[in-house]
């Protein structure tokens, strides 16, 4: 059974279509990266997972309607937004009193272990902490729950680099096992890279594309040449091109990479070349800009 | 939800192996916990206004010996009007709190968590809207009556303790005192002032002030008390009656002394009031008015559902 399943799931705030017929399936186990450019529908689509807004289509989370039954899902799910929905006046020991006292699956001797690591102290009030502790707060509770899904949008926004690198480390090494699912937007790409199994990209209410992590790593693959040999590589039709320093990166869908690597430095791209490579064809498409 | 836990497949079903299911009461217990934790006035506010008041009365106890030798002479009537005056000031005084913290509180309880945004980590929670709705209703409909009678007995009592000391200090008779509050039958009577006039009798004005603030976008107070006024205002044009503000003023301000028998004016611990519960209990007023009461809750429940963050 699959951990997120949703056909035609659809979403109009007023005359906008924020959700326009979305098919997704997302597996046990996997780290799923959404991504997509402002206003495309992630954060919507994460909340109808959530069972925060009402939507049309069929969606299951875990078995759930997700809309009819938030608060049972809400057993097996955990959720981080950006950092600013802690609740400001709470005390640290409070959120872990409440959570003990409400969530059966909350483990307070863990989220303790988990606090004792940073320079949060128990006394402190949410208001009182930094950006980036309130983040590692919200996760020591996060991680705490014995969850299956984890659902996190933007965690680390506004967050520096060194808490960034932190919050995802410890969410792999302390968190991820091979049973449990996270799904995770962020505009920060280049840095879930390593971290994610499965990549999507949406765009305007639509998935445009989607792939596992080694298929893209198979699949992918940039080229970067020089002027002279650019021609000959464009007849390998890319799918994007862009000029670094004089040089051509070009950036190729199942290309032989033998035949590539005559003409220049081979690598495989980052998903961030290949969201540039596919959203902004489709921009330049819908503005009717031709090349 | 069980027959969809069965049906899952192994993976699912062997981590979490815990049992899940919290207890309804639990978690509106915590629920109510959460709110006293967010609003602290709900207590401090009474104990506050309790000190003050309790401050200002041990000061004037200078003048006590002398104003009850004074009295000392009146019949039990007038006697018992002058040495109840303290204690029906500040059981008026703590209502007079209790309406107020409970006004501001139900205006903010389901429109601050939207503001801030925590509304987002709430609902990560495995609690339910209607738990939260109930929770917070029930803190002018339960906890803040209680409150406020556990402060001003307190309070009472300590008066009560320390003039006696005082008369006894210079020869009075303190018996005449205590025989004349009667202590208990005030405490009792003012508990089933607070149930009645202060919690069953207003609830729907609370309640509506709650499915507000759960609904309202900017301006909670406005949303509150603008639409009566108009309403109040239409009927006074088109019909030249009031009967829309009556009936309001009747729910709120001081509260109709329903399922008493008293003569006007008189305070409700008094020893003239009689409580006559089963007049309240087949009064339909009472009735129609829980039921608009739960309406209300039940529409502030479905506006939480579908509310975001603002």
């Amino acid at each position: 059974m699959a951990c997120i399943e949703a056909h035609g799931l659809r979403k109009a705030f007023g005359t906008t279509i924020a959700l326009d017929g979305i098919d997704l399936r997302v597996e046990e186990g996997r780290i799923l990266g959404l991504i997509g450019p402002n206003g495309a529908g992630k954060t919507t689509a994460l909340h109808a997972i959530l069972g925060l807004i009402s939507y049309q289509g069929d969606l299951r989370v875990l078995g759930h309607d997700p809309w009819k039954e938030r608060d049972q899902l809400m057993l097996d799910v955990c959720f981080i937004a950006d950092v600013a929905v802690l609740p400001r006046w709470i005390r640290v020991s409070q959120a872990l009193e409440y959570l003990a006292g409400v969530h059966p699956r909350f483990d307070r001797a863990k989220a303790e272990g988990f606090l004792a690591r940073t320079n949060i102290r128990q006394t402190s009030k949410v208001r009182e902490l930094s950006k980036g502790m309130v983040t590692q707060l919200h996760l020591a509770l996060v991680m705490a729950i014995d969850a299956k899904l984890l659902v996190l949008d933007e965690p680390t926004l506004g967050l520096d680099i060194l808490y960034r690198k932190q919050f995802y480390d410890s969410l792999l090494n302390d968190y991820f096992d091979r049973s449990r699912t996270i799904v995770v937007t962020t505009h920060q790409v280049e840095e879930l890279q390593q971290v994610l199994t499965d990549v999507m990209f949406i765009n305007r209410g639509r998935i445009v594309f989607a792939c596992s992590m080694e298929e893209f790593e198979s699949r992918y693959v940039e080229v970067m040449v020089n002027p002279e040999n650019a021609p000959a590589a464009r007849a390998f039709k890319p799918i994007h091109e862009r000029q670094v320093l004089g040089r051509s990166i070009l950036l190729f869908d199942r290309a032989d990479r033998q035949q590539l690597a005559r003409l220049g430095d081979v690598h495989t791209p980052s998903i961030a070349d290949l969201f540039v490579a596919i959203i902004g064809n489709q921009a330049q498409v819908a503005q009717g800009v031709s090349r | 939800m069980n027959t969809q836990s069965n049906a899952m497949p192994e993976t699912f079903a062997a981590r979490n192996d815990r049992p899940v299911r919290i207890s309804a009461a639990r978690l509106l217990y915590w629920s109510v916990r959460r709110e006293l934790w967010e609003y602290r006035s709900i207590y401090l506010a009474p104990m506050a206004v309790a000190a003050v008041f309790l401050f200002g009365f041990l000061i004037s106890t200078i003048h006590l010996s002398a104003r009850m030798r004074a009295v000392s002479t009146l019949d039990p009537m007038r006697y018992r009007a002058v040495a109840a005056l303290p204690y029906d000031f500040v059981a008026g005084l703590m209502m007079a709190t209790g309406i107020l913290i409970s006004v501001f509180y139900c205006l903010d309880a389901l429109y601050g968590e939207r503001r801030d945004r925590s509304i987002l980590f709430w609902k990560s929670m495995p609690v339910s809207d209607l738990t939260t709705v109930l929770a917070k209703a029930s803190i002018p409909l339960i906890v803040l009556p209680l409150l406020v009678f556990a402060v001003t007995v307190i309070t009472q009592l300590v008066m009560l303790l320390w003039s006696s000391a005082v008369l006894a200090g210079s020869g009075l008779d303190v018996g005449k005192l205590w025989a004349s509050l009667s202590f208990f039958r005030m405490s009792a009577l003012l508990l089933y002032h607070l149930v009645t006039a202060h919690a069953l009798w207003p609830a729907p004005v609370y309640c509506w002030l709650l499915l507000v603030s759960a609904w309202a976008r900017r301006a909670p107070f406005l949303w509150a008390v603008l639409p009566p006024f108009a309403i109040a205002g239409v009927e006074g044009i088109v019909f030249h009656t009031s009967h829309f503000a009556r009936l309001l003023a009747e729910r709120f301000i001081g509260g109709a002394p329903v399922g008493t028998v008293s003569p006007p004016h008189a305070f409700p611990t008094g020893p003239t009031v009689h409580v006559v519960p089963l007049e309240l209990l087949s009064a339909p007023g009472l009735w129609i008015g829980l039921l608009i009461a739960a309406a209300f809750l039940l529409a502030a429940v479905r506006m939480r559902r579908y509310s975001e963050p603002i």
